[in-house]
């Protein structure tokens, strides 16, 4: 792996094997990213701190509930997919202000296509029109985000003026098409790709995409000792490959325990056993809500953009751009191009996130996604992309816009007013790039 | 040296001008296969914007680049490549972001059958080389900012070799480097030589120059002050060539 900080282990390793603590020696057998165990801690202590004060002052901890945990997955699906793209434009040194603007132009473009246009031809509540709608989003999107890197890469704008004319240019344009009007009912099949009892995957199918998580997790490890031992490069010790196998496992199976555990609400479920004709037995139906359809599209989108980064050369070019612009383009990489295909994925991703945030909300408005382009620069940031450009990963964005929202929830449920809220989540970001900042300095 | 044959590269009469400067002003150079030329001058002579030029950094604004007599047409560092020039820079051009395998496969990585990039098989591959070029090396998996001047340019040499260069360009390639690695620096350009690769190397330092070249062309104020032989000349020759401006002689 080309950006994996491991600088860390290394100093530990060199200041001297003898007093090199069970920690540092843990770290460096499983190569596990410190900066990564860092967020999960932060996370940690966000959820738990968040669940104390709601026990302790109100009596009552909402946030450890299987409830507010599976609700906190969907919210942060619309952030969480922008972010990964986020990383992409701010690893090679641009920035993407227009995000939050772009979602709500796809939005009201797909709202328009489902609900006033492909109606007339197609009939209401017709198999493909979710399709279409989708369809049509993503390119919009792509579109969108491909002319934005042409001006920055083939007409050499800055990044950050495209991308703020794009704010105010596609928030207009958001009005201008639906005329400000809010568009709603959305197809009933889209509307699932948002999430709600309807819009996850229930017990059984949570329970076999766990299942082949865990598959997943054991492959790639086994896979990559393979790898290693073909080029006879240093193997990690058993126990730690073990180790990460099992805590891989135990956190799908945790997550689907969870995801199972939060029932259908009481109304919901009598609806459904009336419409299916079941008897409901007097203590009630127990009917899991099981994976949100958003936060799997997450995931996939997650996987997918984190095999770019490290698997293609599209990705390596996204780094070697960031580490070293001259350098990327005398070793032949083509930047200018590859400037137009990195905002048209970021692009691509506004457009599957209006996708999912109109789809939760069941409808099209032009405010859709005001202010998104700044937590998802703040979540890729907290991630640990660096504004100077050349690192940052996809997970890390991922769990920075979990953290995020995880924060906004929180305050949420202990009834903090939106001003703290706002208070607090502009200070946590500045304070999260100071002490990435602190640990840069120290692993040099 | 052997002057007869056709010349593996041939820069004729290149101008280049930036805002009215005249950075390169009508030189003509060449280099045979198997020759090191030296290209002197002081700090802003022109010497790495005339190479810039071969390497596909820069255009010429006028003149004719040819390889083994052919005219060819070099309008960006991918062209270059594809004629078997490569550019070790003053500058070392790395990612500083990405570890030494990534850098020397940046723009042409190994890819396995489903067109993935392949990180064992390039590691692989630089460890071998490595192991040819500077058998101390031993931080693969740090990214190269994390490397010392000499490191960094065993790993820009690296690139250059492992793609097979029949037409090299080294730009100051000892600057940074201690004795040692300097030392190094040189027998990689003998054992160069010998495979019949031509070498353009911009100096400072005239003893590299004398120790090192065959022939040398000086460069004053984006003019070519003239191109000898290195064992036809003294120390004091080519320093009277950079400083003066005029050949041995005149």
């Amino acid at each position: 792996m080309s950006q994996t900080d491991t600088s860390a282990p290394e100093t530990a390793h060199s200041s001297a094997a003898a007093v090199e603590g069970a920690f540092a020696r843990f770290l460096r057998a499983t190569e596990l990213d410190t900066r990564l165990l860092g967020m999960l801690g932060a996370l940690a202590l966000i959820w738990v701190g968040f669940h104390m004060y709601g026990a302790l002052v109100n009596n009552f901890g909402a946030f450890l509930t299987p409830r507010n945990l599976w609700n906190l997955s969907v919210q942060t699906s619309s952030i969480g997919i922008m972010a990964t793209g986020m990383v992409l434009v701010i690893v090679t040194r641009h920035i993407d202000l227009s995000v939050g603007s772009v979602l709500g132009f796809c939005a009201i473009v797909m709202g328009v296509m489902q609900v006033n246009i492909l109606p007339q031809f197609l009939g209401l509540g017709h198999p493909f029109l979710w399709i279409i709608a989708v369809i049509t989003g993503l390119i919009c999107g792509t579109l969108i985000g491909a002319f934005h890197g042409w001006l920055i890469g083939y007409r050499g704008i800055p990044a950050f003026i495209v991308t703020l004319g794009g704010l105010l240019v596609w928030r207009g344009a958001a009005f201008l098409v639906a005329r400000g009007e809010t568009i709603s009912p959305v197809d009933p099949t889209f509307a699932l790709l948002g999430g709600g009892p309807y819009g996850a995957i229930g017990a059984t199918g949570s329970w076999l995409l766990g299942a082949l998580g865990c598959v997943g997790v054991i492959a790639l490890i086994l896979m990559g000792r393979a790898q290693r031992r073909k080029f006879q490069f240093p193997l990690r010790p058993v126990w730690a490959e073990s180790f990460l196998a099992v805590v891989g496992c135990g956190a799908v199976i945790g997550a689907t325990l969870l995801v199972n555990s939060y029932p259908w609400p009481k109304g919901i479920v009598r609806r459904y056993a009336e419409a299916e004709g079941i008897e409901v037995p007097p203590d009630g139906l127990f009917i899991s809500h099981g994976y949100a359809i958003p936060v799997l599209i997450l995931i996939a989108v997650g996987i997918a953009m984190s095999f770019l980064m490290s698997r293609t050369r599209f990705g390596r070019y996204v780094y070697a751009m960031g580490g070293n612009p001259e350098a990327a383009e005398l070793a032949g990489i083509n930047t200018r191009w590859m400037t137009v295909k990195i905002f048209a994925l970021m692009g691509a991703l506004a457009g599957l996130s209006a996708v999912v945030a109109s789809a939760r909300l069941n409808s099209a408005t032009n405010a859709l996604g005001t202010l998104d382009e700044l937590y998802v620069i703040a979540a890729a940031v907290i991630g640990g992309t660096s504004l100077a450009g050349g690192i940052g990963t996809i997970y890390g964005a991922i769990l920075g816009a979990l953290v995020m929202q995880s924060l906004q929830t929180g305050m949420v449920l202990i009834g903090f007013d939106a001003a703290i809220q706002q208070v607090v989540v502009g200070s946590v970001l500045v304070l999260a790039v100071y002490l990435d900042i602190l640990y840069r300095g120290k692993s040099k | 040296m052997n002057t007869q044959s056709t010349p593996l590269v041939e820069m004729r009469d290149i101008s280049i001008a930036f805002g009215g400067v005249k950075a390169v002003d009508h030189v003509t150079v060449d280099l045979h296969p198997g020759e090191v030329v030296g290209l002197l001058g002081h700090n802003g002579a022109g010497k790495s914007t005339l190479i810039k030029i071969l390497s596909g950094a820069y255009q010429a604004d006028a003149g004719q680049i040819l390889i083994e007599g052919q005219p060819v047409e070099i309008n960006n560092p991918r062209d270059a490549r594809t004629h078997n020039i490569e550019t070790i820079y003053q500058t070392l051009a790395l990612a500083d972001n990405l570890d030494a395998a990534s850098n020397l496969f940046l723009g042409r990585e190994l890819v396995s059958s489903l067109g993935f990039v392949d990180d064992a098989r390039m590691e692989s591959e630089t460890r071998k080389i490595m192991g040819r070029l500077n058998p101390n090396f031993s931080k693969f998996a740090d990214p190269v900012k994390a490397l010392s001047g000499g490191q960094r340019q065993s790993v820009a040499i690296a690139r250059a070799v492992y793609f097979n260069a029949r037409i090299l360009i080294m730009d100051e390639p000892t600057a940074a480097l201690g004795p040692q690695e300097t030392k190094m620096v040189s027998e990689l350009i003998q054992e160069l030589k010998k495979q019949g690769i031509g070498i353009f190397l911009i100096s400072h330092d005239i003893n590299d120059v004398m120790e090192l070249c065959d022939r040398a062309s000086v460069m004053k104020n984006g003019k070519l002050v003239g191109t000898v032989d290195v064992k036809d000349v003294t120390d004091d020759d080519l320093l009277g060539m950079i400083i003066l401006g005029k050949k041995p002689g005149e």
